[in-house]
């Protein structure tokens, strides 16, 4: 939908509007009532298991299997978390999920970015190989191969070490589809108008595809943090010591998985309660961005 | 259609050359591996092995449990991918309403997201125990059907399909916001000014551009829930009662790491990835036709 | 030469200084275990009691997650040939242990070591199940037996004298009056259906749980629980289970919460959680012994259940030492005593018990002296234990069968029997993968 002129064209397809229906104007608006009422369920339908662990974090043993069903919070707050986080030992396994967050993110988004970008905007031999190639790793989760990929981890040496952690998080084409769908998107006139000024293909991807895909990657960002935040089979498998374990497993750490002993739900509910906020903030805060980034347009 | 590309000979290799080394050696390696252990019949420390060949698959397909186990993630990977697209359509479109507090809905919306997989198992676990569950008990006053997911396969099944579909509704929704915002109202504005009542406008014009973002979440959802979906059935049901809720993920991992045998395990992987590889190469043949690149 | 001396004298002191920590530096020994939890602490507790036991050697204890997943870690670990000096493994990974050729046995380790230990103090079933041809082979860590809970309150407001059921006509009788007084819901629930309702029942009755005595002496084996006694004792369960009688509450120890919020009035458990039941119990309550189904059939004994400590080959010999020591430190008495005391999991060697019972700890904690009971005597071949490869597998297929049986949609015998048809296909494939 690119009407104005060659280079008003970027402007234009970030140009994202507020709104997608224009409203009746009325006296009062029933349809906003509606619309609030149903966003408003949505809400609540979807916060109301969180809020449950929540109150589940506050409680005691007791309280948590009572019947009928405690929902209010209970005073337990301080020492439920109090007991999380020092027998789990939480800064190390924050700080160790934040390292293979953040790298195998970023990580993912630099070769993803390059590679889509190879295969829009070039043909060249071999481009259709490459591309299956690729793609075909949309297939397969690290639960299936895992015993093959801790051999081929073992091999390079990489066992319980940050590389092992992170590296084979980002043999998988998510991304790489994302930013092939989006720049399938993007007007031929722009590219053909850069390579009339004489542009070539890495200014062009700094210059004019980075810019327009801020968006994509901060949504990218996020999902794929938190896949590499969340993370437990892996990083259980490969990782020998106490200092490179991640929150996830930390976790499960709390409860005692031999079936004869009464778990401590609510102390695990508190480490959990203390695990999700980075992820949960990470989606907040780039969210403001992300939406910012979309609606800030037709100044 | 014809797309412009830039001409450099040596360019488009260097910029491929990351992913498909990490691909090859994290991907096609494991994978390889995983295919040579399919012939073979191994000990589980590794001290004894023997070729046989396409044993563990014959075995394989002529088990029922096998085939439960692909009806089972057929199942459950339609009602995520089915839950998940339509309530984060819906919840986005109800979000690009002009109301006030839009910001407020979104970010109430969006962030179960963050939270971990076996961590929303366990939850939905609780809010469907039959002892101590919430849900149970509201239902209990309204019927005296037994919720109980231990006993009763396609509780456990809806509560597996529930807690996963719950923590990706968060991912749909900001796709479909995205995409619904993308759309310029003037095209919107030309439609109502037309005659176009809401219904049209959203089947012919909205529809048909949300269609990139639509094929994307409808793949990514189906791999997720076919794969990823591994943490809350591990958390919560480990594939019970009896195999309801035994996707083909989960029963690889079962058979590998639980039964120690690796063959049989290698073997599903294996047959796994044709599925797939055959699923979404038709979805990009057949679907990807009818999606409107403008 | 003045020089060269003093040259000298700094390059000996140098030495002087680095060597001594050298030797002070602890040889780091590495135990992989399933603890987690409170569980977990008191492992890192008694691990920490060691390594300031002596200078030597250090023990480094880490959860690598459940049972099956330790295992699944050593694996994987001694394919890459850098396993963990003592994993812990649970009972049913026994026969996978034994047929691996990747462990050190705990009796030739401490014989090289040359260090003493009087095997015949530890408790018959726990030898019998852990020993092949009479010789040790894995270091019992963590033992304990399923007994049954009751609620003493329920049983009061049903009028029933303050005992438990001792047999399983008794159980039914019970309930039933339990229910009948409001006294609860359901009257009994079982946690780790297979281990307690099949694996301990059978022993208990010396019933033969498979051929080839349990799978001791072959590995040809075939499971034998759809027999006369396994169809009458789930055909019971199963027709309680349409009465309300018996509540099927899940696996492993997920049934437990309808015990402690007064669901139901009696639960069959492992003993390991009398030390847990005593924090979070809110009601007055007791046990017994396994109920027992009586004449014709006989009392024997249960059997263990919990894991012990495997050794891993391929470890530098020198630390073959410090594993002999750690071994031998958590058989002494001392050590027995405190990790029975703190986690409720059974003293095993007679030594331990007699020195407990001298300091009148069972008539204090007379629930873990019905445990100990039970596995008192000399074991026969039904009931010296289990020996089945992929055994964890086998319990799957098992509880599988079970829930559909308890859920009303096979019949005892038929789910018994598909269990045995999974069970012995197990097996096949097991004596395959392992055929010397």
């Amino acid at each position: 939908m690119s009407a104005g002129g060659t280079f008003a064209a970027p402007a234009r397809v970030a140009a994202l509007p507020r709104v997608v229906e224009a409203p009746r104007r009325r006296a009062f608006d029933w349809g906003s009532v509606v619309v609030h009422a149903l966003l408003l369920i949505c809400v609540a339908v979807i916060a109301f298991p969180l809020y449950y662990a929540f109150v589940i974090s506050t409680q005691t043993v007791q309280e948590v299997v009572a019947r009928p069903p405690i929902l209010r919070p209970s005073v337990h707050l301080l020492e439920n978390y109090a007991e999380a986080w020092g027998r789990s030992h939480m800064p190390r396994l924050l700080w160790n999920s934040a390292i293979v967050a953040i790298v195998s993110a970023l990580g993912k988004i630099a070769i993803s970015m390059l590679s889509a970008f190879a295969i829009v905007y070039f043909n060249f031999r071999g481009k259709a190989i490459a591309f299956w190639m690729i793609f075909i790793t949309l297939m397969l989760p690290v639960e299936v191969r895992i015993m093959s990929t801790y051999e081929v981890i073992g091999s390079l040496g990489w066992l319980n070490s940050y590389a092992g952690l992170t590296v084979p998080l980002m043999a998988s084409a998510t991304a790489t589809f994302l930013f092939r769908q989006f720049y399938m998107t993007v007007p031929n006139e722009l590219v053909e108008a850069a390579q009339l000024d004489g542009v070539g293909p890495l200014r062009f991807l700094w210059a004019f595809l980075l810019p327009l895909s801020w968006a994509n990657i901060a949504a990218l960002f996020v999902v794929l943090f938190i896949f590499g935040w969340n993370q437990y089979l892996w990083p259980l498998m490969i990782t020998n010591s106490e200092a490179m374990r991640v929150v996830v497993i930390g976790l499960q750490d709390l409860i005692p998985r031999t079936g004869t002993h009464v778990p401590e739900w609510n102390v695990m509910m508190a480490a959990a309660m203390m695990a999700l906020l980075p992820p949960v903030a990470v989606i907040l805060v780039m969210q403001r961005w992300f939406v910012k980034g979309l609606i800030e347009t037709e100044k | 259609m014809k797309r412009s590309v830039f001409r450099n000979r040596a360019l488009p290799y260097l910029l491929v050359l990351p992913q498909i080394a990490v691909t090859v050696v994290f991907f096609f390696w494991p994978a390889f591996e995983s295919l040579r252990l399919s012939l073979f019949r191994t000990s589980p420390f590794g001290d004894k092995t023997s070729f046989v060949g396409l044993e563990n698959f014959r075995k394989l397909l002529t088990t029922p449990e096998y085939y439960q186990s692909i009806a089972n993630t057929f199942v459950f990977a339609s009602g995520v991918t089915a839950i998940g697209l339509g309530a984060g359509l819906f919840v986005a479109a109800l979000a690009t309403q002009k109301i006030r507090g839009l910001a407020a809905y979104r970010t109430a919306v969006l962030w179960p997201y963050g939270i971990a997989p076996p961590i929303a198992g366990i939850i939905f676990l609780f809010i469907f125990h039959p002892s101590y569950g919430v849900l149970p008990y509201w239902l209990g006053f309204v019927t005296s059907y037994e919720f109980n997911w231990l006993l009763r396969g396609w509780v456990a099944m809806a509560l597996v399909i529930l807690a996963t579909a719950w923590t990706h509704v968060g991912y749909n929704i900001a796709f479909f916001l995205a995409g619904l915002l993308a759309i310029p109202t003037s095209v919107l504005e030309a439609a109502s000014v037309d005659g176009a009542g809401a219904i049209r406008r959203f089947r012919s014009i909205i529809f048909p551009l949300l269609s990139p973002i639509t094929f994307y979440l409808l793949v990514v959802n189906l791999i997720f829930s076919f794969f990823g979906s591994f943490g809350v059935i591990h958390a919560v049901t480990q594939g019970g009662p009896g195999g309801a809720t035994e996707i083909m993920v989960f029963k690889v991992y079962k058979d590998g790491f639980i039964g120690l045998n690796l063959g049989s395990s290698a073997a599903q992987s294996v047959l796994l990835m044709i599925l797939v590889i055959t699923l979404t190469a038709l979805q990009f043949r057949f679907v990807e036709k009818r999606v409107t690149y403008s | 030469m003045k020089r060269r001396v003093r040259a000298v004298a700094v390059l000996a002191a140098l030495l002087l200084a680095v060597l001594p920590t050298a030797a002070l530096a602890k040889t780091e020994i590495h135990l992989w275990h399933a603890m987690g939890g409170q569980l977990g602490e008191t492992v890192n507790e008694l691990v920490k009691q060691f390594n300031q036991s002596q200078a030597d050697f250090e023990v480094k204890p880490l959860n690598k997650g459940t049972y099956p997943e330790v295992l699944t870690g050593a694996i994987a670990a001694y394919r890459q040939k850098n396993p963990p000096h003592i994993v812990q493994v649970f009972d049913v990974g026994t026969q996978t242990m034994l047929l691996s050729g990747a462990i050190h046995p705990i009796f030739q380790l401490m014989k090289e070591q040359e260090i003493k230990v009087d095997w015949n103090d530890f408790i018959k079933p726990v030898t019998g199940y852990y020993s092949k041809d009479g010789n040790l082979y894995s270091m019992p860590f963590n033992s304990s037996s399923p007994i049954l809970y009751y609620s003493k309150e329920a049983f009061k407001k049903a009028g029933l004298a303050d005992k438990p059921p001792a047999t399983w006509k008794d159980v039914g009788e019970f309930s039933k009056k339990i229910i009948a007084a409001g006294g609860a819901k359901c009257g009994i629930t079982t946690s780790w259906p297979s281990w307690t309702m099949l694996e301990n029942t059978f022993p208990w009755h010396d019933q033969p749980f498979a051929t080839n005595q349990n799978g001791y002496t072959g590995l040809d084996t075939k499971l034998l629980i759809n027999g006369e006694f396994g169809v009458k004792h789930i055909g019971q369960l199963a027709a309680w289970q349409k009465d309300g009688v018996y509540s099927y509450g899940g696996r492993m120890g997920q049934p437990d919460p309808k015990f402690i919020n007064g669901d139901c009035a009696m639960l069959i458990q492992s003993s390991a959680v009398i030390g847990g039941f005593k924090k979070s119990l809110k009601f007055a309550w007791g046990t017994g012994p396994l109920p027992h189904w009586g004449p014709p059939y006989k009392k024997q004994n249960a059997v263990v259940g919990g894991a012990t400590l495997w050794v891993m080959k391929g470890q530098k010999p020198a630390d073959y030492k410090g594993v002999a020591q750690f071994m031998k430190f958590i058989a002494e008495p001392h050590q027995q005593m405190w990790w029975h005391v703190t986690t409720g999991y059974l003293p095993i060697t007679q030594t331990a018990i007699k020195n407990l019972e001298a300091g009148y700890h069972f008539k204090k904690n007379p629930e873990q002296w019905t445990a100990l009971g039970q596995l008192s005597g000399k074991p026969t071949a039904n009931s010296q234990g289990h020996r089945l490869g992929n055994f964890a597998q086998i319990r799957e297929a098992i509880e599988g069968e079970m829930e559909n049986v308890f859920a009303g949609k096979k019949t005892a015998r038929e789910g018994l029997d598909a269990a045995v048809a999974k069970g012995n296909d197990i097996l096949k494939e097991f004596a395959a993968a392992n055929k010397p």
